[in-house]
C-alpha cells in the first residue's frame, strides 16, 4: 500500500501513459487531449459562427467522457491515493523559487501564489490564469496537438510536425520559464 | 454503456498523472530549468513504450475493436503552425504548469481556480477557430 501512496517513479508512469494511448489506440481513438476543447466549442454552436468547428462532435463525444474521468481520476489519487507527502524537488529549484515568492515550493501540486482564491481576487493573479489558458487553447489548436497528441502519439509514430511541435513546446516554455516569469514575480 | 470504457480511460489517466506528479506547475518550472531528470524521464520512458507498443502492433497487424490495424493517424504536413502553434503552447504551458489533460485533472484534484484557465482555453481555441484562415500553416 505505501507503494501506491507514495508518488510513483517517472519509469512507471511513462509506460503507464503510453499504455493509455495503446487503449485509446486499441478502442479505435487516439490519444491527443487538446482534440476536447474543440469538441466543447463544436457542442456549444461556434459551427455557427466559424467553419472550423462545424463538425460531427457527436462522433467525439467519447472524449468528453475521457475529460469526466479524468476529473475523477484527479480526485482519487488526489483525496484517496496519496499520503500528502512533499514533492522532492531539486533544492536549487527551492531556493530559486523562493527568491522568486513562492513559499514552501513542493509542500502542494500547485503554488498558492497562482492558484488559490486569494491570489485570484488581484487582477495580476486573475490575468496570469487567463492569459495562460488562452495560450494554451490557441497554442494546441494551432499545433493541432499538445503533450499528448505531439509529444507522446507523434514522437512515438516517428512524425516530423510532432518533433517540430515539440521543439516549439520547449522554445515557449523555456522562454517562459527563464525569461518572462522572473518578471512577473 | 459505450462511453463507460472512456470514462474508465480518464480515471486510470488522471490517476497516472497526479501519482507521476507530471500535473505539478513545480515539476513543469524545474523541467524548463533544467534541474531535474523527473519529467524528462516520464516523457521518454512514455516515447520509447509508445514505440515499442506501435511497432509490434505493426509487425503482428494488431487490429483494433473495430478490426482496423492499429497506427497513429498521419499528421498533416506543414511547419509554421507546428513551430508557431507549438511556441505559443509552450509559453502557456510554463505560465500556468497544464496542458489540455491535467487541466482538468486538477480540477478533481481540488485545484479549483483551473477552471477559469479551461474557460480561457476555450475561449482561445474559439479565436483560433475565427482567424484560422489568416494565420500561416
Amino acid at each position: 500500500m505505501e507503494y501506491i501512496l507514495n508518488p510513483w517513479p517517472w519509469y512507471i508512469t511513462g509506460p503507464l501513459i503510453a499504455l493509455v494511448m495503446a487503449i485509446l489506440l486499441y478502442f479505435g481513438k487516439t490519444f491527443g487531449m487538446s482534440s476536447n476543447l474543440e469538441t466543447m466549442c463544436s457542442m456549444a454552436g461556434a459551427g455557427k459562427f466559424f467553419d472550423f468547428f462545424k463538425s460531427d462532435w457527436k462522433e467525439k463525444q467519447w472524449n468528453l467522457a475521457v475529460v469526466i474521468g479524468a476529473i475523477i481520476g484527479g480526485f482519487i489519487a488526489t483525496f484517496l491515493l496519496s499520503n500528502n507527502s512533499t514533492i522532492t524537488l531539486n533544492t536549487k529549484t527551492i531556493a530559486e523559487l523562493n527568491t522568486l515568492g513562492f513559499k514552501n515550493a513542493g509542500n502542494s501540486l500547485m503554488p498558492k501564489e497562482i492558484f488559490s482564491v486569494d491570489a485570484l481576487t488581484s487582477w495580476q493573479g486573475f490575468l496570469i490564469l487567463v492569459i495562460g489558458g488562452l495560450l494554451v487553447g490557441f497554442g494546441t489548436r494551432y499545433a493541432g496537438g499538445c503533450t499528448s497528441g505531439h509529444a507522446i502519439s507523434g514522437l512515438s509514430s516517428f512524425q516530423k510536425p510532432s518533433l517540430i511541435a515539440v521543439i516549439g513546446f520547449f522554445i515557449g516554455g523555456l522562454i517562459m520559464t527563464n525569461f518572462i516569469l522572473p518578471y512577473i514575480f | 454503456m459505450n462511453y463507460f470504457k472512456f470514462l474508465c480511460v480518464g480515471i486510470f489517466f488522471g490517476i497516472v498523472l497526479v501519482k507521476s506528479e507530471a500535473v505539478s506547475w513545480y515539476r513543469i518550472y524545474e523541467m524548463f530549468r533544467f534541474q531535474s531528470f523527473h519529467m524528462y524521464g516520464i516523457i521518454s520512458t512514455a516515447i520509447l513504450s509508445g514505440i515499442l507498443f506501435l511497432q509490434i502492433s505493426k509487425k503482428r497487424h494488431l487490429k483494433s475493436l473495430q478490426g482496423f490495424e492499429i497506427s497513429v493517424p498521419k499528421k498533416e504536413n506543414g511547419f509554421f503552425r507546428y513551430l508557431f502553434g507549438g511556441i505559443i503552447f509552450g509559453l502557456g504551458w510554463a505560465l500556468v504548469g497544464a496542458c489540455p489533460g491535467p487541466m482538468y485533472i486538477l480540477v478533481g484534484a481540488g485545484i479549483y481556480t483551473m477552471i477559469i484557465v479551461i474557460l480561457a482555453a476555450l475561449v482561445g481555441t474559439l479565436i483560433y477557430g475565427a482567424i484560422k484562415h489568416k494565420l500561416p500553416h
